[in-house]
């Protein structure tokens, strides 16, 4: 089977609707089958990946641990929109510090998160064979 | 409904609520599929309920032979190893005596 790249489109907050959890089960899903994967967050889809959520009022499952998960899926490509974090007066230091361990390089932990330029993200976006948005 | 010690179980025997779960339970799953839980099985149930609280997942199969191998020697860190401890797959079968879910993408 020939490997493809898959990027995971995420546009909406995490608990409103159920578009983002169904994103990452499908990223989850998808990873069983070994494709180069990446998540790319826009819009109110960086609200996903902000630290310290905690859904205790709203009696819904904390699903942002889940992305701790995703380097064990090597799933170390999460691109995040710098514009839409400052649109909405967030910067890098709010998002969850997501990691992998390196297998080429001693399984040293190395960040899976990048934040960059809606022009850099529209040049990454071109290059893949499939984007899904969520 | 099923149930299992009073605790009620889907159509393929994994816990309704997770909060259910106890290690008796878990030996009267064991029991019914034949199989009597050693160490050897805990170590792998405690892993997979340590990871369920930490990333709210069950692991998928690869990445839980990983770490098994990781944290439990080499040796156990195959997928044969694992399936001699749980005929009926690592992760379906582990998961359930484990109180898990199914884990996401399992078929």
């Amino acid at each position: 089977m020939s490997t493809k790249k898959f990027m995971y489109l995420n546009r909406k907050s995490s608990y409103g609707t159920v578009y983002a959890i169904e994103s990452l089960e499908v990223v989850l899903i998808a990873a069983a089958f070994e494709q180069d994967v990446s998540l790319a967050f826009i819009d109110d889809g960086v609200f996903q990946i902000i630290n310290d959520q905690n859904t205790d009022g709203i009696g819904m499952k904390n699903f942002s641990k889940t992305f701790h998960a995703l380097g064990d899926y090597d799933i170390n490509k999460l691109y995040v929109s710098r514009e839409s974090l400052e649109e909405r007066g967030l910067n890098e230091g709010d998002i969850m510090p997501l990691v992998y361990e390196d297998e080429d390089d001693d399984w040293k932990e190395k960040p899976s998160v990048r934040v960059i330029s809606n022009a850099e993200l529209s040049k990454i976006m071109s290059e893949q064979d499939v984007c899904l948005s969520f | 409904m099923d149930d299992i010690l009073g605790a009620e179980v889907d159509e393929e025997g994994f816990l309704v609520n997770l909060g259910d779960w106890t290690r008796e339970i878990a030996e009267q799953m064991a029991k019914d599929d034949d199989i009597v839980l050693a160490e050897e099985h805990w170590q792998v149930i405690d892993f997979l309920r340590e990871y369920f609280d930490e990333y709210q997942i069950a692991p998928a199969v690869r990445v839980l032979t990983k770490a098994i191998g990781k944290k439990f020697g080499k040796e156990k860190g195959n997928s044969k190893y694992l399936y001699s401890l749980f005929p009926y797959g690592p992760g379906k079968q582990g998961c359930r005596f484990a109180g898990l879910p199914k884990p996401t993408g399992c078929i």
